[in-house]
């Protein structure tokens, strides 16, 4: 926020530390949802240029990130109309879900354990690669969610003003796409390859 | 403790540890969850993979900036923050 403020002032150095700041979570938006490196650079360089040229409307400078968001959006859709794309796939809560084996009181979750997860960092860099495969291959809806909410942290109302979709729907499709993930990661510590099971 | 109960909290997770839901249905799951092994072991499950996407570092940095493409950029800002000035008087 501090940042957008010394950019609306105009202030030295700004621009370059903004740019250094933006270029790469623009980038990963666009490379998230285009798919491919060309056409992510390029999105991303028209996603900043209109940043730039339409930096007079900003009107409230602590909106900067969801605003920068929804302009990479506009600019990923316009690019997308000229492709063509696999119609999106719903994913159910059903499928989600963990099993579970036995009842009563032995009833057990067939869940890997995750209680030694932080402390071993080659597993948790394992995850990391793993995980960044799962967002890639999520159904856009859920990808393009997970990334606004988890990856950069912006809040539930702030995505849905980026995505244009309500805010009921951003919590649907977060839990969603934050239980594939922890499926396709759970899989992958019980032994599995990451591969779908 | 029915498998049922289990995955009616299990659908709302995210906006529970999100602090998104109303405080009583919060409760609900808080006194359901203490009690219950499956859950503590599946919240344990979705907070820790929650955590590893938060901190994951981009997969792929954009090439450099081509100079050409920069001055682009610095020109178009420049433009903007004259316009603003100028709106401002
Ligand atoms: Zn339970």
């Amino acid at each position: 926020m501090a940042l957008a403020r010394s950019l609306l002032a105009g202030e030295p150095g700004a621009f370059d530390r903004f740019v250094e700041t933006y270029r790469p979570k623009i980038f990963q938006y666009t490379y998230l949802m285009c798919g491919h490196r060309e056409d992510a650079e390029e999105v991303a360089q028209e996603t900043l240029l209109r940043v730039f040229e339409k930096l007079d409307q900003l009107r409230e400078p602590e909106r900067m990130k969801a605003w920068v968001f929804r302009i990479a959006r506009n600019a990923c859709f316009m690019k997308r109309r000229k492709s063509t794309f696999a119609p999106t796939h719903e994913l159910s809560l059903d499928e989600l879900m963990p099993t579970f084996r036995g009842d009563g009181e032995e009833r057990k979750l067939e869940i890997a354990d995750w209680s030694s997860l932080p402390d071993d960092q080659a597993i948790r860099s394992q995850l990391q690669r793993l995980l960044r495969k799962t967002i890639q291959e999520l159904p856009d809806i859920y990808r393009a969610v997970i990334l606004l909410r988890d990856m950069e942290e912006l809040s539930t109302q702030e995505t849905a003003e980026v995505l244009d979709i309500t805010e009921d729907t951003v919590k649907t499709r977060l839990h969603r796409a934050r239980l594939a993930v922890r499926k396709k990661l759970d899989h992958y510590l019980r032994g599995g390859n990451g591969e779908p099971q | 403790m029915k498998a049922s109960d289990c995955k009616e909290v299990f659908a709302l997770l995210s906006q529970y540890l999100d602090r998104e839901l109303p405080d009583d249905i919060c409760q609900e799951i808080d006194s359901h969850i203490a009690d219950c092994p499956p859950c503590i072991q599946f919240v344990e499950s979705l907070k820790k993979s929650i955590e590893l996407c938060r901190e994951c570092a981009p997969a792929e940095e954009p090439s450099p900036l081509p100079e050409p493409a920069r001055a682009r950029l610095q020109a178009a800002y420049e433009k903007a923050l004259a316009e603003r000035r100028k709106a401002e008087g």
